[in-house]
């Protein structure tokens, strides 16, 4: 078990022949994903390294059998490349795009009302369960496979969190990077829930940022409805008030969703919160055991 | 990307806002000619800066005739303007609207943004108009009024009536704010803002409604579909290191303190400022150089960081990924050695390659500190910059 995706996960790559979308394409068929078809329009019927080329996702998805899309399509396509894979039956969408307009998202947010499709992103690093399937561009070696699930915001910052339970040796079940714009398919509480009913999983690490309050909600469902231990950071405690840091998502305003607030309260719900961001395995185990 | 209130309303106009005739000057004697283009006065007289809160610092006046307008106008150009929302620094006036008066008779507060919590467009208002609405929310919530809008349907005609009698408007506002609103949206939505923000919107004597100042800010990942909105950009608005970094498609912000940072990526970006305030020392900026830092990219990310002269040490962190750490090792002692670093570096290195990379480091002659791991590298550098000051 894991979150998502695990060794049966058939993936197609929207924009599969661009530089980004073929490397990455690559990089996880090397980690041993089925990377099974990737999608460019006009490029149907060819292929390329081996993959096989589609002009639509309903082809790729009726020719392969895929159930996920990962999609590096430009920004100016992003939008469009999302609402094609949900069309078409794709379960889980990931789209890794950094750089779509928030309006975009907006319809994209109501197309998908009423339907099953899950997306994650976008301006994400996207999801891998270790040794099983990695679908996005983090790097495969730093994980491990193990019991700690890992959601995030941000990608780098992942990659320091894995790093520090895997030179603990501590693994993962599934690491989840929700991106970091304003408006996104799945928050900090859909992961979790998902890692709560998830036998595997037996403690989280959630990183936030300032902005917004989804972290404060995830800690709400913490408190009430979790019972594996969850540990948190929360990057920004030193931005300043109404810049934006990199993230669209990331705006301090009005004095709501300023890290020193969102510390506090997610302390208050229960959850270990690392003052450092050197000590984000530490503090998962001040409240688990490995 | 934030733009002038001139350029917000002239926009607004082509949506079929309602907004004071006026028209942006340079110079005083064009201010009293176009003062009486607009006919009689009196007429306001408006600093154009990319801040809120003009009113109060002395850049928004109050002309009767048309040489008052000249006179005031005259005394804006070059003057440092401070608000709550410029900095100490303030910001320099180099252009002034001058703008037709009204009479008002009450003021109202609109605004429209993307709301994070429903993935959708909200409309913002209250009969509290004029004021600080970051002040309305504190003390008296209940004073805001709600809509939430669907993208398929724009804001319809009984939301935006809706609000109107909320508002405590008349039949015939009501009759206007209809229009008014919905045009305000649709402004909102196909110029791909991030914010719209109408205070005051004002009820005249003569019972008209009128959009008195307007901000607009735009999502600048979709200005690559508003040519015409992207080249209103005014760069005498920034920071021109800010300039200078976002041409290497670098994500710089300055801030005051005396260690520069570079790192990949946004959040870890952030933590490393964290953690450099966490053992005791003041970042002096946040620098993503993203995730194909070239050595180009890392050499321009050095300059940058090195023109501010408040800088006393350096940080990098890269945790490499898909980056090889090798590679990272060669630009940054190829741009160590092309600016020529005299303040302690720190370097920390992880990811693939990074026996190598430290390697390259360690014996490129140069006075690099290496660091294993964010809580050394944060605590190398802190203490370097210390001993150093």
């Amino acid at each position: 078990m894991s979150i998502l995706i695990d060794k049966s996960t058939k993936v197609i790559t929207q924009g599969i022949t661009g530089a980004t979308g073929l490397f990455h394409a690559q990089g996880a068929r090397e980690y041993g994903t089925q990377m099974v078809a990737g999608v460019t329009p006009g490029k149907g019927g060819t292929s390329i390294d081996g993959f096989p080329v589609f002009d639509t996702v309903e082809d790729a998805v009726k020719q392969t059998g895929a159930t996920a899309s990962v999609i590096y399509v430009p920004p100016i396509g992003s939008a469009d490349a999302i609402m094609e894979a949900v069309d078409a039956g794709i379960e889980l969408v990931i789209c890794i795009t950094e750089g779509v307009p928030v309006l975009d998202m907006v319809k994209v947010k109501q197309f998908m009302q009423g339907k099953q499709a899950r997306l994650i992103g976008p301006n994400c690093p996207g999801v891998i369960t270790p040794e099983e399937c990695k679908i996005g561009i983090m790097p495969g070696y730093i994980h491990k496979k193990g019991p700690v699930g890992v959601v995030s915001r941000s990608g780098t910052l992942t990659y320091e969190a894995v790093w520090q339970l895997t030179t603990r040796g501590i693994g993962q079940s599934t690491c989840v990077g929700i991106g970091g714009d304003p408006v996104n398919g799945t928050s900090h509480l859909d992961v979790l829930e998902m890692f709560e009913a998830d036998p595997e999983t037996e403690a989280v690490i959630m990183i936030g940022e300032i902005g917004g309050d989804a972290e404060e909600q995830a800690a709400e469902y913490v408190k009430n409805k979790m019972s594996k231990p969850v540990a948190a950071f929360i990057a920004g405690a030193t931005a300043p008030a109404g810049k934006r840091m990199g993230h669209a998502g990331a705006i301090i305003s009005g004095g709501k969703g300023d890290a020193a607030s969102k510390k506090a309260f997610l302390r208050e719900c229960g959850i270990s919160v690392a003052d450092s961001p050197a000590e984000m395995a530490e503090a998962l185990l001040q409240v688990w055991t490995a | 990307m934030n733009i002038h209130e001139y350029q917000a309303k002239a926009i607004l106009r082509n949506f079929g806002v309602p907004v004071p005739e006026g028209h942006v000057v340079y110079n005083g004697n064009s201010a009293r000619d176009w003062a009486r283009r607009l006919g009689d006065g009196p007429w306001a007289v408006k600093a154009q800066i990319h801040a809120g809160g003009r009113g109060k610092g002395g850049g928004v006046k109050i002309a009767k005739t048309a040489d008052e307008v000249k006179q005031y106008a005259r005394d804006m150009f070059g003057m440092t303007l401070v608000t709550h929302q410029t900095g100490p620094e303030g910001k320099v006036v180099k252009r002034v609207l001058v703008e037709k008066g009204c009479n008002i008779a009450d003021e109202f507060y609109v605004s429209f943004l993307v709301d994070r919590a429903t993935s959708k467009v909200t409309l913002m208002a209250s009969a509290e108009g004029g004021m600080d609405i970051e002040e309305v929310a504190a003390k008296t919530p209940e004073k805001i009024f709600f809509e939430s809008i669907d993208p398929l349907t724009g804001l319809t005609a009984y939301q935006a009536r809706k609000v109107a009698f909320k508002l405590g408007f008349a039949l015939p506002q009501v009759k206007q704010a209809v229009p008014l609103l919905q045009n305000l949206y649709k402004t909102f939505a196909e110029a791909d803002c991030s914010l719209l923000e109408i205070n005051p919107l004002v009820l005249t004597g003569e019972g008209d409604l009128l959009c008195l100042d307007a901000k607009l800010n735009f999502d600048e990942n979709a200005l690559f579909r508003h040519v015409r909105i992207r080249d209103l950009r005014d760069y005498d608005e920034e920071d021109p290191m800010e300039i200078e970094a976002s041409q290497y498609d670098l994500s710089y912000i300055a801030l005051d303190g005396n260690i520069g940072c570079m790192v990949n990526g946004a959040g870890l970006a952030m933590a490393t400022m964290d953690i450099i305030k966490h053992y005791g020392g003041d970042p002096a900026n946040f620098l993503d150089v993203g995730g194909g830092a070239t050595i180009e990219r890392v050499t321009e990310a050095f300059k940058i960081i090195l023109s501010d002269d408040k800088v006393k040490g350096i940080l990098v962190n890269i945790f490499g990924g898909i980056m090889k750490c090798d590679v990272i090792a060669t630009g940054v002692i190829e741009a160590a050695k092309q600016v020529g670093v005299s303040v302690p570096l720190v370097v920390r290195l992880e990811g693939t390659n990074v026996e190598l990379g430290k390697k390259m480091l360690a014996e490129s002659g140069l006075n690099i500190v290496s660091a294993d791991g964010m809580a050394d590298a944060a605590e190398k550098i802190v203490k370097a910059v210390q001993a150093a000051g």
